[in-house]
């Protein structure tokens, strides 16, 4: 496939490897070591994992697998929200597949579709509303959970429902921003990472500027990658280079897609439909301050909270679980007692083990549980 | 869900609700082009143009002139000499 196949070459890969043993060689990266690169988002765990990338990494070199991926940091209480709306009578809950094995406290939305309530999976928001257009008697309401790359699709797809006058077509809103996410990261004081591989997707929606406080304020480098494995050597070998050279500043190796003010329409249809909440809750992490968003009061009549008549409450996370630790990079996923017992991809207990973008999941799959 | 896939615009669905199809490997999608249109683009213009396909919208175009850049740049990576460059 074009602009896949040749960003996949497996002997390029490994001569990118061998360059980057050689590069790390160098006096000023010896003492560095180990230089540890976070990488933000799910997309990039989910390829380091699928193409064994840590194999070809020179020691001294390590990777933390971040949290950016949408469906690990779901917090359980949403989904008791979806559950509660599911078993309305008159409601049809749709949402992407990924959301559904996410365990809630009174189980996942896999398993109330089995007990009879009507949830579909779709792969657009546009697929939702579709949907309401052919059940004109039912409520259907769309679960919107994603980082700012999935935010304008739901946007836009609620302004087309608005100049449709689709009455029976709701949001049920969580969606979350990743600045204030990595903010708390670099705040924490057992977080150890000398440098960011940017999310890729995301920085094609809102552009590269919102980084520049990790380099001017924090001190360390970005470098925002596309998803290919040489996409992502190549961001690791821009890392290193900043590093050697005492620089800390947002760079782009994803430019085929990546400008860096990112998409316009798509941040209008964003600035239009949503605004910031006061705070939101993230599984393993807690509550973080204006890190979510909500829909704006001019769209309240498509908002699904209206149909909900007591949100669910935050609770406890199950102690056994490890997730928080993995998520801020303290622990390999491996490291977890559950890993591969308790927790498998079949019967995930923590959210990392749920999509294939998480990284308990992604060392799951391809590296086995041994 | 967050991974985007490159598509080529093969046809235009309806330009007033910025609909188009995609191929992507081989498979044609429907996709909503409102990101990608600006008052200079216009949907007729994207015919055969490549696109990132996320969650049934295309959110950037693909830069054939960037990507290529980026596979130079990786030639001459390996090309290039780390004990060269240490050198005074
Ligand atoms: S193995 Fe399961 S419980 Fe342990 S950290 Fe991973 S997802 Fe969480």
């Amino acid at each position: 496939m074009k602009y896949v196949d040749e960003f996949r070459n497996p002997v390029e890969a490994r001569r990118l490897g061998e360059h980057l043993a050689r590069r790390m060689a160098l006096p000023e990266l010896q003492s560095r070591r180990p230089v540890r690169i976070m990488e933000v988002c799910g997309g990039h765990t989910h390829t380091i994992f699928r193409y064994g990338l840590e194999a070809l990494l020179p020691e001294g070199i390590e990777l933390i697998h971040g949290p950016g991926c949408p469906v690990c940091v779901l917090p359980p209480e949403r989904i008791d929200d979806c559950l509660t709306l599911a078993e309305q009578h008159d409601v049809i809950l749709t949402t992407f597949g990924d959301a559904m094995r996410v365990p809630g406290s009174r189980g996942s939305l896999l398993q109330a579709r089995a007990r009879g309530a009507d949830i579909r999976t779709v792969y657009s928001p546009l697929d939702a509303l579709q949907v309401a257009r052919d059940n004109p008697d039912r409520k259907v309401v769309f679960f919107a959970l994603g980082f700012e790359t999935t935010m304008p699709g739901t946007a836009i797809t609620l302004q087309q429902a608005v100049e449709e006058g689709i009455a029976n077509f709701y949001l049920f809103c969580h969606h979350v921003t990743i600045v204030p996410i990595l903010k708390a990261l670099l705040d924490d004081p057992f977080m150890q990472v000398d440098a960011f591989i940017g999310p890729g997707h995301v920085s094609m929606v809102i552009g590269m500027t919102p980084y520049t406080f990790i380099a001017d304020q924090y001190r360390k480098p970005v470098v925002v990658a596309g998803f290919e494995p040489l996409d992502i050597l190549q961001s690791i070998v821009m890392v290193l280079e900043q590093l050697r050279e005492g620089r800390t500043e947002v760079e782009n190796q994803y430019i085929r897609v990546v400008s860096r003010d990112g998409n316009r329409q798509a941040l209008q249809a964003v600035a239009d439909v949503f605004a910031l909440r006061a705070r939101s809750s993230w599984r393993g992490l807690g509550e973080i301050e204006r890190s979510g968003v909500g829909l704006k009061p001019a769209y309240a009549a498509f908002d699904a909270e209206r149909l909900l008549v007591a949100p669910s409450v935050r609770r406890a996370e199950p102690v056994d679980c490890r997730c928080s630790e993995v998520l801020k990079g303290q622990l390999h996923p491996r490291q977890c007692p559950l890993f591969g017992r308790a927790c498998t991809p079949e019967h995930p207990r923590g959210a990392l083990m749920v999509s294939s973008e998480g990284a308990c999941a992604a060392c799951h799959q391809y590296q086995g549980r041994g | 869900m967050c991974l985007g896939v490159p598509g080529e615009i093969v046809a235009i669905d309806s330009a007033a609700t910025a609909s188009a199809v995609v191929e992507i490997s081989g498979v044609r999608r429907r996709v909503n082009l409102t990101c990608v249109l600006t008052d200079n683009i216009r949907p007729e213009s994207l015919l055969g143009q490549w696109v990132l396909v996320h969650t049934g919208f295309a959110m950037s175009l693909i830069d054939a002139a960037e990507a290529q850049h980026t596979l130079t740049l990786l030639a001459e990576l390996e090309a290039f000499s780390v004990d060269q460059e240490a050198a005074p």
